[in-house]
C-alpha cells in the first residue's frame, strides 16, 4: 500500500462543481507509490508557496535526444519516491483523436511503468506521461513503438506538431490540416527526434482563420486554411436565420471588418473583392454562406511566448500556397527556412526574433520569397533603409 | 516477459485508424453543424449522414482510472471513438442516433460535466504548476479549479456575448496561452534572482546566463567565477533561472499573479489580439484563491454588462477605450500599466482625443 499523505488544503480543492484534479492524483496515489509521494509533495507546495520541482536533467532513449523531460524533486528524503519523476511525450494523432482500444493499452502500459498520471494534453499537444524514472524508459519506449506510438518532440528540436480537427469534422476546413500535420511529423522525424536546431520549431496547421489550434499565436510555422473566390451565398438559409431572430444587419453586415456586406432585408450581397475572409458572417451563418473557388493555406512565421523580445504572433510570409499532398512546397520552403536558422540562429533564437533581428529582407531572399503587400500591416515610416549594388542598377 | 522490438522514427499512426467510420465516410465534405446543448453538438455532411459531439469537461491531469472510464463509456457508445480538445475537454463521437440521449444520461449520472460548446465558457488552457515544474509562480492546476467551480454555470448552461477563453500559465515562460486569451492569469516573481555563487561555475555557461537577459541586466563576476545581476534592470522574468538553476527566483513571499485581458487568436471581425495588463499583481493565495477568482468574476461581469453579441472581451474594450476599461471594472491603473519594455512607444496614446 502506497503512503497515505494528509492533504487538508488539497482537500478544498476536491470541493466544487469542476472536475478535480487532486481526485485524478488521489486515484494514482493509492495504486502508486510515485502518484502518492507526488500528491504529498503538491500539498508541501501548498503550504509552503512555492515549487519543490528542480531543473530537468539529460535522460532519454537510446538514440533519441528528446521526448523525455527529467523532473527531480528538491525534497528527495521527505518524498523519495518522487526523487526521479521525469516526464514522456507521446507523438499524439492529428486532431487528438482516439479509439478506446489504444487508450486502455496505453493506461496498461502506464500503470506498469510509471506513475499512472497523464495529462491530456501537454500545452504543444503531446501525450504526456507524467512520472517515471530513468530504468523504466526504454521498457515505455519499446512497448509504445512496438505498437506504432513513438515520441514527441523536447528541447532545441522540432516540436509534435498539432492540429485542428479539420475536415474530419468540419465544414470550414480549407486544407486538409489532419493529413498536412501527419506529413510533416513524418518527414521530419530526424529533426524531431535528434536536437540540432538553435532552438525549439513548432508548427500549427488550422483550417480557416478561426485557428481553433491557436496557430498564430503558439507556432514558429502557422498554416492556416483560406481560399481565393467568392462566398457562395444561400438566400433561403439567409432568410432562415432572419426568421429565427438574428439581425443580420447589427450581427453580420456591421461587423464584418471588410465593411463588404449589404443587407436589404430579402437579400445579402457580399462584394468578395473586399471581403478580408475573416470567418465571422461564416462562422455566424454556416448554413448560408460557403467560400468557393480555389482552396490554400496562408503560410505565417515566428509567433511565441513573451521570452526574450515580448510576445509575437506569426506574420505573413507566403498569403498563398496551394496544399497538395505531399506537400513538397510547403516542405522545401520550410528546409530552407531550416537553413537560413541554423546558419545564423544564436542559442535559444527562435526563428521569428532571428527574422526581427536580420531583417525581413535578408530572410525572405534566402527562402526565395517576393515582396508582396500582404505581408505587412503598412509600409515603414522610416527613410533608413539599406541598397544592394543589385538595387542600384535597377 | 521479454520486452517487445523497439522502433525508432516511426512518428504517431495515422489518424484514419482513430475517426469513427461516418467522419471517415465524409472526410472533408461536411455541410453544416449545430449546437444542440452546450455539451452536444451535430455535423451533418452532405451526404446527410451525421456525427453527434458530447463534450465533457477534464481537469487535463488525468489518472489512468479515469481514462479508462472515458474509455468504456466511447466503446458503449461511439464504437470506441473519443477524441481531446485543444482546451483539454473530451469529445465522444456519436455515430449513431439512438445513442445520444444514452451517452448524456449515463455521463451526467456519473457525474461528468457535460458543456462548454458555444457562446460560453469552455475549459481553461493551463500549464503544470506546482504539480510538475521547477519555475512556477504559482499553481496552474488549482487556479483553474477554483475559477472553474465559480464559473460552472458558464460552461453548462449561461451563454456570454461571444466566447471567453481563459488561459493560466504558471510563469512568464507562458507555456499557457496567456499572451492572447480573452482573461488570462500569469504566475510572476517580483524580486531578483538569488546568485548562487558556490554553485554557478559548476552548473552554468556564464555566456548563455547573460544572453538569456531581455534587459541587459546580467553581467560578468570574474572574481567569484559567477555573476551579477543590476536590480535596476532586472524585470523578474526569470529567463536566467531556465538556462542556470544557480539563480533561483521562486520567492514564497513575493511570487503571485498578474490578470491580462482582451486577447484573442482567430481572425473574426477583428486582428488577433495580444493580451494587455489589468491587475499587476494578487498575492498567492492558495488554496483557492479567493482574490483571483474574485478577480475574474468582476471582469466576466462587466464584459458580459458592456458587449456587444458578437464581441470578445478585445473587441469590447477597445470600443469603449481602456480609460473606460479601468472605469467600469474600478480597477486602479497604475505605474506597472504603462509599458516600458520593447514596444513602449506604440502604447502611448498619441491624441488629445480620450474619454474621462
Amino acid at each position: 500500500m502506497p503512503k497515505k499523505y494528509e492533504t487538508p488544503m488539497l482537500d478544498e480543492l476536491e470541493k466544487g462543481a469542476f472536475p478535480s484534479f487532486v481526485t485524478e492524483m488521489k486515484k494514482s496515489a493509492a495504486r502508486t507509490d510515485m502518484a502518492a509521494d507526488a500528491l504529498g509533495q503538491l500539498e508541501r507546495c501548498y503550504r509552503d508557496n512555492r515549487t519543490h520541482w528542480k531543473h530537468g536533467g539529460i535522460v532519454g532513449v537510446r538514440g533519441y535526444g528528446g521526448g523525455v523531460i527529467g523532473r527531480y524533486s528538491d525534497l528527495p528524503e521527505d518524498f523519495p519516491n518522487v526523487a526521479h519523476f521525469h516526464t514522456v511525450r507521446i507523438n499524439s494523432t492529428s486532431g487528438f483523436c482516439y479509439t478506446s482500444k489504444f487508450l486502455t493499452e496505453m493506461c496498461d502500459i502506464w500503470d506498469k511503468y510509471g506513475s499512472g498520471l497523464t495529462n491530456l494534453h501537454g500545452s504543444t499537444g503531446d501525450l504526456v506521461l507524467l512520472g517515471t524514472t530513468s530504468d523504466q524508459l526504454e521498457s515505455i519506449f519499446a512497448e509504445f513503438s512496438s505498437r506504432g506510438w513513438d515520441l514527441g518532440g523536447s528541447g532545441s528540436a522540432m516540436r509534435t506538431p498539432s492540429c485542428c480537427i479539420g475536415p474530419a469534422r468540419c465544414e470550414w476546413a480549407n486544407i486538409d490540416t489532419m493529413q498536412i500535420n501527419y506529413e510533416v511529423t513524418q518527414e521530419f522525424q530526424d529533426e524531431m527526434h535528434r536536437p540540432a536546431f538553435p532552438y525549439k520549431f513548432k508548427f500549427k496547421t488550422a483550417g480557416c482563420a478561426v485557428d481553433c489550434i491557436a496557430s498564430i499565436a503558439r507556432a514558429d510555422c502557422s498554416i492556416i486554411g483560406t481560399w481565393r473566390g467568392k462566398i457562395a451565398v444561400d438566400q433561403a438559409e439567409v432568410a432562415n436565420y432572419a426568421k429565427k431572430g438574428m439581425n443580420i444587419t447589427n450581427e453580420i453586415v456591421n461587423m464584418c471588418p471588410g465593411q463588404c456586406m449589404s443587407y436589404n432585408g430579402k437579400e445579402l450581397k457580399i462584394d468578395d473583392d473586399n471581403c478580408t475572409r475573416c470567418m465571422h458572417c461564416i462562422a455566424k451563418m454556416t448554413k448560408a454562406l460557403k467560400p468557393t473557388g480555389e482552396k490554400g493555406a496562408s503560410i505565417l512565421i515566428g509567433s511565441k511566448a513573451p521570452f526574450v523580445i515580448g510576445a509575437t504572433f506569426s506574420h505573413v510570409i507566403v498569403p498563398f500556397m496551394k496544399m497538395e499532398a505531399p506537400y513538397t512546397e510547403l516542405k522545401d520552403l520550410v528546409r530552407k527556412m531550416w537553413e537560413w536558422w541554423d546558419e545564423h540562429g544564436k542559442n535559444r533564437e527562435r526563428i521569428g526574433e532571428l527574422i526581427i533581428r536580420r531583417g525581413m529582407r535578408e530572410f525572405l531572399e534566402y527562402i526565395g520569397v517576393d515582396p508582396v503587400p500582404q505581408q505587412v500591416k503598412e509600409p515603414r515610416r522610416d527613410p533608413f533603409y539599406f541598397w544592394t549594388e543589385s538595387d542600384l542598377q535597377k | 516477459m521479454a520486452l517487445p522490438q523497439r522502433k525508432t522514427d516511426i512518428g504517431p499512426p495515422h489518424f484514419k485508424e482513430f475517426i469513427p467510420p461516418v467522419m471517415q465516410k465524409n472526410y472533408g465534405d461536411w455541410k453544416y453543424h449545430e449546437v444542440i446543448n452546450p455539451g452536444l453538438m451535430v455535423h451533418v455532411a452532405n451526404s446527410g449522414e451525421k456525427v453527434w459531439t458530447v463534450r465533457v469537461a477534464s481537469p487535463r491531469l488525468l489518472s489512468t482510472d479515469t481514462i479508462r472510464s472515458y474509455a468504456a463509456i466511447a466503446e458503449k457508445y461511439c464504437g470506441g471513438y473519443v477524441r481531446f480538445t485543444t482546451r483539454n475537454n473530451v469529445e465522444f463521437l456519436v455515430s449513431d442516433e439512438k445513442n445520444v440521449e444514452p451517452i448524456q444520461k449515463e455521463l451526467k449520472d456519473k457525474k461528468f460535466m457535460l458543456g462548454g460548446i458555444g457562446s460560453r465558457i469552455t475549459n481553461i488552457v493551463h500549464t503544470q504548476g506546482w504539480v510538475h515544474c521547477h519555475s512556477a509562480a504559482t499553481d496552474a492546476s488549482g487556479l483553474v479549479k477554483a475559477i472553474m467551480d465559480d464559473l460552472a454555470d458558464y460552461f453548462t448552461t449561461k451563454e456570454t456575448p461571444n466566447k471567453v477563453r481563459i488561459a493560466v500559465a504558471c510563469c512568464t515562460n507562458m507555456c499557457g496561452a496567456v499572451h492572447c486569451s480573452d482573461i488570462a492569469l500569469v504566475g510572476i516573481h517580483r524580486k531578483i534572482p538569488t546568485v548562487e555563487h558556490e554553485k554557478i561555475k559548476n552548473m552554468c555557461e556564464v555566456p548563455s546566463t547573460i544572453a538569456a537577459c531581455p534587459t541587459g541586466a546580467i553581467s560578468p563576476d570574474p572574481a567569484k567565477k559567477a555573476v551579477k545581476i543590476n536590480e535596476e534592470k532586472c524585470m523578474y522574468c526569470g529567463n536566467c533561472f531556465s538556462v542556470c538553476p544557480a539563480l533561483p527566483i521562486a520567492d514564497p513571499v513575493n511570487d503571485g499573479i498578474a490578470i491580462v485581458v482582451g486577447g484573442k487568436i482567430g481572425s473574426l471581425r477583428s486582428d488577433p489580439k495580444f493580451s494587455k495588463l489589468a491587475i499587476p499583481y494578487i498575492k498567492n493565495n492558495p488554496p483557492r484563491w479567493p482574490e483571483v477568482t474574485s478577480a475574474v468574476k468582476n471582469i466576466l461581469d462587466a464584459y458580459i454588462a458592456g458587449a456587444e453579441k458578437h464581441e470578445r472581451v478585445g473587441e469590447w474594450i477597445e470600443r469603449i477605450g481602456w480609460e473606460s476599461f479601468f472605469k467600469v471594472t474600478k480597477l486602479p491603473f497604475t505605474f506597472q500599466h504603462i509599458d516600458d519594455f520593447t514596444i513602449a512607444r506604440e502604447t502611448f496614446r498619441n491624441t488629445a482625443a480620450f474619454k474621462w
